[in-house]
């Protein structure tokens, strides 16, 4: 095949700093964060829009980073799993997956936590089916959801002890 | 095998308007990109067959719902997300929510439009029955013209379309409902989350005297394309609800969908869970 693209550049901030990404328009957002930005959190599980592994926010929506071409991200706020903590000191959620083992493998675990803290911005009392919901898109292979479930339902609770 | 990323072309023209002139000006060679949800999907696993695109996703004219006396009416670009939250929609359009909350995952509805799902014309696909159920229409614009078209005779066959090269799906509308229907939208999958149709099922009833006035059934995954059961309708039309003339319906769909045997499902399983789909709906639409 005929190499017709050029590399374009993109501007936008990732964990609110700004940065230039230079890609081809089609690159996958999940390559150029991982490759260019150095960001490996963001995994890559089916590559096709099915396990949720490569979650991200844009402009404070989840999405999978393996199906946004990367001109589209021209412009946005992106936050990965690096942009979750505040420096060293975890989020709610992150705290507890470790506290109730809600990581085993940790291939879907940015992924997972990304959308429970996406889930617990538009619905911070989530019930247990709102938070099936929520996590509806990420697949785990190993710990089964369970302890999973039970990480982002504590993460509610302690959200609102601090509160 | 994936793609080989310098072979495609993305590009970003500034408005609807510059996006029309481009399609017009090289006809055939852009296709429009929404969300990505199904073509970046096609890309990776290196089945992507077409190598230009213009990205639509910022149009805000492709953006948006509207209701006025006689119509709903969503841009092309309406998310998933959009839809299932909107509650006017949720109100008189509760199969077309349904379908969109049925529809992937949260990221997936983030991402995925009303368009992009009509104009991938998978046979599977989530939205269009209810859309047929509604009696949609859909605006297809070009630079030079624009026109309205049925939403039941877009699919000419599968994956094609009554859709120009130089055409986009602009925005899609339904008809206010009036009130009394009742409506059922069961979508039969692997799972309940993330899984693609073996078979889905949407239909509307007006029951009025104990008759069914009117009713509408649509479903996915029994055909080349999605299929509006006109047949099932005229049996069931008319009718006083009875055990008989269930069975005659059953017999009808039956007849009328040609499903396959595929990764999902089998020819036999799709069938029988129409027909006992189509009984479900009867005992909600009876009771």
């Amino acid at each position: 095949m005929p190499d017709r693209a050029r590399k374009i550049r993109v501007e936008c901030t990732v964990n609110g700093r700004p940065v230039i990404l230079e890609a081809y328009a089609m690159a996958r957002l999940l390559d150029v964060l991982r490759e260019q930005a150095g960001l490996t959190g963001t995994k890559e599980g089916c590559g096709e829009g099915e396990c949720g592994a490569c979650s991200v926010e844009i402009d404070g929506a989840l999405v999978n980073s393996c199906l946004v071409p990367v001109l589209q991200a021209s412009g946005a706020a992106i936050r990965t799993i690096e942009g979750v903590a505040n420096g060293e000191r975890l989020a709610a959620v992150q705290q507890a997956f470790i506290a109730h083992g809600g990581a085993q493998c940790g291939i879907c675990t940015p992924g997972m936590i990304l959308a429970a803290v996406n889930l617990l911005s538009r619905c911070p009392e989530p019930t247990e089916d709102q938070v099936r919901e929520g996590l509806a898109g990420n697949l785990c292979r190993c710990t089964g959801y369970i302890k999973i479930f039970e990480s982002v339902i504590a993460a509610c609770r302690q959200s609102e002890r601090h509160a | 095998m994936r793609s080989y990323l310098p072979a495609y072309r993305l590009e970003a023209p500034r408005d609807l308007g510059a996006a029309l002139e481009r399609m017009a000006r090289e006809p055939g060679v852009w296709k429009p990109l929404a969300g990505g949800t199904d073509l970046m999907v096609l890309l990776e696993a290196g089945k992507l067959p077409h190598l230009n695109f213009l990205s639509i996703w910022k149009f805000p004219e492709l953006r948006g719902i509207e209701f006025t006396g006689e119509h709903a009416s969503l841009g092309a670009l309406t998310s998933y997300t959009e839809i299932r939250c909107h509650a006017a929609l949720l109100r008189e359009f509760p199969l077309l929510c349904r379908a969109a909350a049925e529809t992937g995952g949260i990221a997936t509805q983030n991402r995925g439009t009303i368009g992009g799902n009509i104009a991938n014309a998978s046979p599977a696909a989530d939205t269009p029955p209810a859309l047929l159920v509604y009696d949609a229409e859909i605006e297809l614009v070009s630079a030079k013209s624009s026109r309205w078209v049925p939403y039941r005779n877009f699919h000419l066959g599968y994956k094609k379309m009554d859709l120009r090269d130089d055409e986009l799906i602009h925005r899609v509308r339904l008809p206010r409902m009036n009130r009394g229907w009742k409506q059922y939208y069961r979508k039969v999958g692997t799972r309940r989350a993330q899984a693609i149709s073996k078979v889905c099922f949407a239909g509307a009833a007006l029951v009025r005297d104990a008759r069914i006035a009117d009713v509408r059934i649509a479903l996915g995954s029994v055909a080349p394309t999605v299929l509006r059961a006109v047949e099932t309708e005229k049996i069931l039309r008319g009718e006083k609800p009875s055990q008989h003339v269930l069975h005659a319906a059953q017999e009808a769909l039956g007849r009328e969908i040609a499903p396959i045997d595929d990764m999902r499902s089998t020819a036999r399983y799709r069938r029988r869970i129409a027909q006992n789909l189509l009984a479900e709906f009867w005992e909600k639409i009876s009771a």
